[in-house]
């Protein structure tokens, strides 16, 4: 079973549009939304729910009032400022590490769960996906990632699946991390503007950092040609492949205001435009099953990608 | 006054938004709290000086008192500590640095050190504005510690201004938590329609009073407007879906600079913004 992982260095750069016609192009995959701050698949892909599991992060500190004597050790002990000055835990500080407990001479402190989201194995038009979500300020999204990760895996055995295609979450923290650690490839979509690039770098630094063979889409290329340029050189520099690159196009927001992925607009769009640009996203997602092909030949000694340290 | 500027999700002009209020404004502090990806200054070009490093406190075990009794092992929350037969091993990456091993172990064999999570750094000099921001080391998840530690360098006699990271999740909770106000920066589509009702559902939790601007308005369709108007939702400002401005944002020039006229439109909704929070005190007292 393969894994690709879809990232990039912020939001707003078209990863779930171009995952989600991904998705309705593979032929034999499971979908994994892991961008679990922000989930937006499921806009789009329309999943119907078949399991449905409770999430649960760290524990947080309680203090019952009845046990407290006030003696200030949990507020002195707590790193995180999140003992109040009348010793209430604020839930939105606390880190759940459990300090306190062990400092607490009236056994006052004990640690309690809750729900931060909800995870989910769906089924959707194009095959099983999970997803998850979130509760609101809640932390270690990349634990649920990590379980987002482990259901996707779960539904591709089920359903003999040999591909799982995750969107990813933006940044270079806990949940980017963990949706890109032993995945197969990275693709990340980049976008032509200086920030576009600096993130790029960033995310490059990332993929680099966990040695995971990485090539990119550059979204919106025609927004300033130059930038492109630089990117090109960039990675050609670093022997990054850059596999595609699209042109600014009306489609992506169309195809998102009928709950469809941009493949299956196109389909009913008369506009040539519309239907070049279709086509030139199903060339980079057979680009993309090549190489995943060819990085599963590295047992057999062939290498596809080459990566330089950044 | 602290003002975030935040959204559910990245790209819909953040940071746009953020440094374009800055620089529409004077004796105005700016920063950038996503310091998993800072990218104000790509848009400002300050020289940058370091003003400290971001440390947390990590354990140092002397095997030679450790008698492997397993109890900072079997406490860690985070598991970064394992107790092998023959020794503890620590796993700094994921250390939160709560310090609990040090507290518990019985034959005080936990020391501490300092491990570097990322730095905090401020333009040189004086500069309009005046600009700080946090960058987290590559690999590291500690990212609401450096928040943290950003948000120290905040002067509450100056208008602060605060371009929070995208999502949901802790980093923008550390981000926003203590603003006075908060703008929720979002474009009128079903993605972004469905991030701001995420984003409005933090705020709400939070208890921070907010309004919405619409950013590349005239894309998409008119839900988000419409669903402003029906919660009472102040719709603050609309940016066009302009050509010149994603020109100007893609060679890196917030277009205030370029389009003067708009600092007018930054300024009058730094007005509303007082005037919807002394009607947030009215309605207190
Ligand atoms: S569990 Fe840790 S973070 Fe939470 S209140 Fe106790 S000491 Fe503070
Ligand atoms: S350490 Fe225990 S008894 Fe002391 S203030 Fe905290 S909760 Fe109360
Ligand atoms: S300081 Fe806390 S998080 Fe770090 S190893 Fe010790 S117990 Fe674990
Ligand atoms: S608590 Fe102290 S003595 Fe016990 S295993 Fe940990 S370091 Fe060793």
């Amino acid at each position: 079973m393969k894994q690709l992982t879809v990232i990039s260095g912020k939001g707003g750069t078209g990863k779930t549009t171009l995952t989600a016609a991904f998705a309705s192009l593979a032929k034999n995959a499971v979908i994994a939304d892991c961008d679990v701050d922000a989930a937006d698949m499921h806009l789009i892909l329309k999943p119907e729910i078949l399991e449905k599991e409770d999430y649960y992060s760290l524990e947080i500190a309680r203090i019952d009032p009845e046990l407290c004597i006030e003696c200030g050790k949990c507020r002195e002990f707590c790193r995180y400022e999140a003992v109040s000055e009348n010793f209430e835990v604020d839930p939105y500080e606390c880190e759940g590490c459990a300090v306190c407990t062990i400092v607490c001479p009236n056994g006052a402190v004990s640690m309690k769960k809750k729900v931060s989201g909800q995870s989910f194995s769906s089924e959707t038009r194009f095959g099983p996906m999970a997803h998850a979500r979130l509760g609101i300020g809640e932390e270690t999204s990349g634990k649920l990632v990590s379980t987002v990760r482990t259901n996707a895996k779960k539904l591709a055995e089920q359903y003999h699946k040999d591909l799982i295609i995750i969107d990813g979450p933006p940044g270079t923290g806990c949940s980017a991390i963990s949706a890109i650690t032993g995945t197969d490839l990275v693709l990340v979509v980049s976008e032509p503007t200086v920030s576009g690039i600096h993130d790029l770098k960033r995310v490059l630094e990332l993929t680099a950092h966990f040695m995971i063979p990485t090539v990119i889409c550059i979204n919106k290329y025609d927004i300033n040609e130059e930038n492109t340029q630089l990117i090109e050189n960039f990675c050609a520099e670093m022997e990054i492949p850059v596999i595609g690159r699209l042109p600014y196009n009306d489609i992506v927001t169309k195809a998102m205001l009928q709950e469809q992925t941009l493949i299956e607009y196109a389909k009913s769009s008369a506009c040539l435009n519309e239907n070049e640009f279709a086509d030139q996203v199903c060339q980079i997602w057979a680009r993309v099953e090549n190489i995943l092909m060819g990085v599963q030949d590295k047992q057999t000694g062939i290498k596809t990608l080459k990566m330089k340290n950044l | 006054m602290k003002i975030a500027i935040a959204s559910g999700k990245g790209g819909t002009g953040k940071t746009t938004v953020s440094l374009n209020l800055a620089l529409s404004l004077s004796d105005v502090q700016l920063f950038d709290c996503d310091v998993e990806e800072p990218n104000c200054n790509l848009f400002l070009g300050f020289d940058l000086e370091k003003v400290e490093d971001v440390v947390c406190p990590v354990p140092v075990i002397d095997q030679e008192k450790c008698n492997i009794c397993r109890q900072c092992s079997d406490f860690c929350r985070y598991n970064a500590l394992a107790a092998l037969p023959t020794r503890v091993l620590f796993f700094p990456s994921l250390c939160h640095g709560c310090g609990g091993c040090a507290v518990l172990c019985p034959e005080e064999a936990i020391q501490e050190s300092q491990r570097f999570l990322g730095v905090i750094e401020k333009a040189k000099g004086r500069s309009s504005p005046e600009f700080y921001r946090g960058l987290l080391n590559i690999g590291e998840t500690m990212t609401s510690a450096v928040i943290k530690e950003l948000k120290k360098h905040i002067d509450d006699h100056k208008t602060a201004i605060l371009d929070a990271p995208p999502g949901t999740a802790c980093p923008v909770i550390t981000s926003i938590g203590d603003v006075d106000y908060c703008v929720l920066v979002t474009e009128s589509t079903p993605f972004g329609f469905h991030d701001l009702k995420l984003a409005i559902g933090v705020v709400r939790a939070l208890k921070i009073p907010f309004g919405v601007i619409i950013n590349r308005w005239g894309l998409g369709d008119s839900r988000v407007e419409e669903y402003c108007k029906a919660e009472g939702i102040p719709v603050l400002l609309k940016i066009p879906n302009d050509l010149r401005i994603a020109e100007l944002y893609s060679r890196g020039i917030p277009f205030v600079q370029e389009m003067p006229e708009w600092k007018e439109k930054f300024l009058s909704m730094f007005e509303a913004i007082k005037l919807q929070l002394a009607g947030v005190e009215e309605a207190r007292t």
